[in-house]
């Protein structure tokens, strides 16, 4: 039952990527159809309302100017509203203002798509903070996202003479796709269970008369969008493992499917792009292979257990349960691992600290390569980025100037996605280091040996990343922690975003040279291959020691 | 930057202030409108979902939520999962111990210990191990089928209540997977120890 109930889920993906990509596909190609005349009026309105009075497309440059503007609107708002959330409406359990690394850790963290979360739900955040700085910021990171990864494929392509207009995109992804989900989502999750009310804290008198708190609030509005926009923080301090954001299995599947349907079509919206679904299906399958062997290695891992506990002669047939739900148990909290970091969600419905070493090995494998599903389009931009990586390698090997779907791949390409895919390691590794050079980093690990490694390892990764899950017991609200995850959050997201609108730009003007029996084609079973060889390779290349160090010791060590 | 564009106006100023007006906008639409929206929706249609699925004992009285777990000290009752927190819900989570955390190692074999003693007509190598660890919410409502079985010959000897009538109780409120595949059969301890609670009044 374990293994079916786990296919079952993806074969509803594999299922629904092409009608959801065909969506998607309609949503942003500017051309006109059916779904104008049911969303039409309301983008008109907002397109008023924000004062946009033409839709011309959009420079690389000016694409970025628009995003990297409206985000700092966003940031700027936001912190203010976390400084003196104490003052403002709807805060019936009395919350206090929060302090000022922490927020600015917190706002990073939401505007970057992260969802890291130094606070914990029920203690750090108003019911007013929650709605006009989480939610909102779960709705329009997720959006900004989509958008440059639309733009990033407009490029690439070749499709339209521009990369389209940032305000556009933006506006259709909350219209025509974040706003309606989220809505279904909330109302099914409602009839579900999940609560959704602006009353404060419930007092109840247990069975056996004791008192008991019970922490509530609008959970399901921000349930729904947390997963649709691959945001991933939780509503409380344990995520979808409360029973409240997560309150039975067919709540798990329903949140699974939200945060993985959009990534997982997006290389298929990338195929209908470039007019060769073929290319999409590639690109699809690597993401899919390379998932279902960290996946993989997550369940059967959980699956055989803790073997410090299992030689204590209890009946631990079940699995590792600790940090783990009875209502999941392996087979939905393993998926649920998988996918919340290949969809660089970072919600999760067991702790991620608790898993056994190899299983959390495969959480912090996925992040490190990034490129597995990825969240808002971030995971196939990067996959698009290994691709030309691919293509440049296997040219320079057979003596061929490397071209990708029709345009030349020259060095200034090469030298800004070489930035990209230097950038994620160095800004894991290298904070690693000074955490665990200083006293302050030091501090803040909770578990001894190897496995305190990882805490730390895991928590930089998360972050560059902009996953967002964590090892939890890191003691991560300090100022260094607060400040130095926000540097890496930022870089993580922008760095790579600014440097692939570029390399989209510089595509976009070149000439496409026509395709002859000499042109090596990356829409075929042994570009498959190289895609994913690539990817492991230079993943391996870069990571391989600090995962020794880290859980391959722990494992070795366990027994 | 200009070669695509022919408005005078893109030094940056107009796209600042399309940005500030759409911050504004989304601020409102997505922060405030559709979170008060969708409460409106589900207070209406919904109301006892949407406010934390209480649940009251065989007298009426509101004695938690069936989602949440509670602590059981009175060995009379089915006990739930380990809980750093003791099911004290204002807050949630866990210790997050690695599996090679000697605390936790020490914790388990307290437990087992604890168990073995208050039990000892069932075997430590029956105890599961849901019954023994913590869970990652620290408020977990359930435990697996399997933990209640263990319970019952202890609950009969300190209540008097015969095994097969527990027996039979536990099996009442097993849940199974949902949708008859997904997820783990289960028992919901409250519900469990509240219909308990009415066999021994």
């Amino acid at each position: 039952m374990g293994i079916l109930q786990i296919l079952i889920v993806i074969a509803i993906v594999v299922l629904l990527v092409k009608p959801l990509g065909s969506y998607v596909y309609h949503v942003y190609s500017n051309e006109p159809n059916r779904t104008d005349r049911i969303f039409g009026w309301s983008e008109r309105l907002i397109y008023r309302l924000i004062g946009l009075k033409n839709r011309d497309g959009m420079t690389w440059r000016k694409y970025a100017v628009s995003f990297l503007l409206t985000n700092f609107v966003l940031v700027a708002i936001g912190y203010v509203i976390l400084r003196i959330q104490q003052v403002l409406p709807l805060n019936p359990n009395e919350t206090g203002g929060m302090e000022q690394t922490l927020s600015f850790n917190t706002i990073i963290s939401f505007i970057t798509n992260t969802n890291l979360q130094h606070y914990s739900g029920e203690t750090g955040l108003s019911y007013f903070s929650q709605m006009a700085v989480i939610m909102m910021m779960m709705f329009t990171s997720a959006a900004t996202g989509f958008s440059v990864a639309i733009a990033f494929i407009r490029g690439i392509t070749g499709k339209g003479a521009t990369l389209g207009n940032f305000f556009e995109d933006f506006v259709k992804s909350h219209t025509r796709i974040f706003i309606p989900a989220a809505v279904i989502v909330t109302l099914l999750l409602v009839a579900l269970k999940v609560p959704q009310t602006l009353d404060p804290t419930l007092t109840v008198t247990t069975l056996e008369g004791a008192v008991q708190h019970i922490a509530i609030g609008p959970v399901a509005s921000l349930e729904s969008i947390k997963h649709l926009g691959t945001n991933g923080g939780g509503f409380f301090g344990a995520n979808s493992a409360h029973p409240f954001e997560n309150p039975s299995a067919l709540t798990n599947v329903i949140e699974m499917l939200s945060m993985w349907l959009l990534p997982a079509c997006l290389p298929y919206v990338y195929g209908r792009f470039a007019k060769n679904k073929k290319q999409g299906w590639v690109v699809f399958s690597a993401m899919m292979t390379l998932f279902l062997v960290f996946l993989s290695l997550i369940y059967f891992s959980e699956l055989r257990g803790n073997p410090a506990i299992n030689a204590m002669g209890i009946d631990a047939s079940q699995g590792s349960m600790e940090g783990k739900e009875v209502r999941f148990g392996i087979p939905q909290s393993s998926l649920f691992s998988a996918v919340t970091t290949a969809a660089t969600t970072g919600t999760v419905d067991n702790m991620h600290d608790t898993l056994t070493p190899l299983g959390g090995l495969g959480t912090l494998a996925q992040m490190m390569l990034n490129v597995v599903f990825g969240g808002k389009g971030v995971g196939l931009i990067n996959m698009l980025m290994y691709a030309i990586l691919g293509v440049f390698l296997c040219g320079l090997m057979v003596g061929r100037t490397p071209e990708f779907l029709g345009r030349k791949i020259e060095p200034k390409e090469m030298k800004l996605i070489a930035i990209a895919i230097l950038v994620h390691p160095f800004i894991i590794l290298a904070p690693t280091a000074i955490a665990f050079l200083t006293d302050l980093g030091q501090g803040a690990i909770s578990n001894p040996g190897s496995h305190g490694i990882t805490q730390v390892l895991y928590e930089y990764t998360s972050s560059a990343a902009n996953n967002g899950s964590g090892f939890e017991g890191l003691a991560d609200n300090t100022p260094f922690w607060n400040l130095t995850t926000g540097l890496v959050m930022l870089l993580g997201r922008y760095v790579s975003m600014i440097a692939m609108l570029a390399v989209a730009g510089s595509l976009l003007r070149k000439k496409t040279v026509p395709e002859t029996i000499g042109t090596f084609r990356t829409d075929n079973g042994l570009f498959y291959g190289i895609l994913i060889g690539t990817v492991l390779i230079i993943g391996a290349l870069t990571f391989l020691p600090s995962i020794v160090l880290g859980p391959i010791a722990e494992h070795l060590k366990l027994g | 930057m200009n070669d695509t564009v022919s408005r005078p106006s893109s030094s940056g100023g107009p796209i600042f202030t399309v940005a500030l007006r759409a911050g504004i906008v989304f601020i409102i639409l997505c922060g405030i409108l559709y979170p008060l929206a969708m409460t409106g929706i589900a207070q209406l249609f919904l109301p006892h979902n949407a406010n934390g699925s209480l649940i009251k004992d065989a007298s009426g009285t509101t004695v938690g939520s069936e989602l949440i777990g509670q602590t059981f000290t009175d060995r009379k009752y089915f006990q739930s999962r380990v809980s750093s927190i003791e099911y004290k819900a204002e807050a949630s989570g866990s210790n997050n111990y690695a599996p090679s955390n000697p605390d936790m190692l020490q914790r388990t074999k307290d437990s087992i210990g604890d168990w073995a003693e208050q039990n000892p007509d069932v075997p430590v190598s029956k105890l599961p191990i849901d019954l023994i660890t913590n869970s990652g919410s620290g408020l977990d409502p359930h435990i697996t089928p399997e933990s209640a079985e263990v319970q019952v010959p202890r609950i009969s000897k300190l209540t008097g209540i015969p095994e097969e009538q527990l027996r039979q109780l536990v099996d009442k409120h097993t849940e199974g997977r949902d949708l008859g595949v997904f997820g783990e059969r289960r028992v919901n301890v409250l519900k469990l120890n509240i219909d308990l609670q009415t066999l021994l009044h």
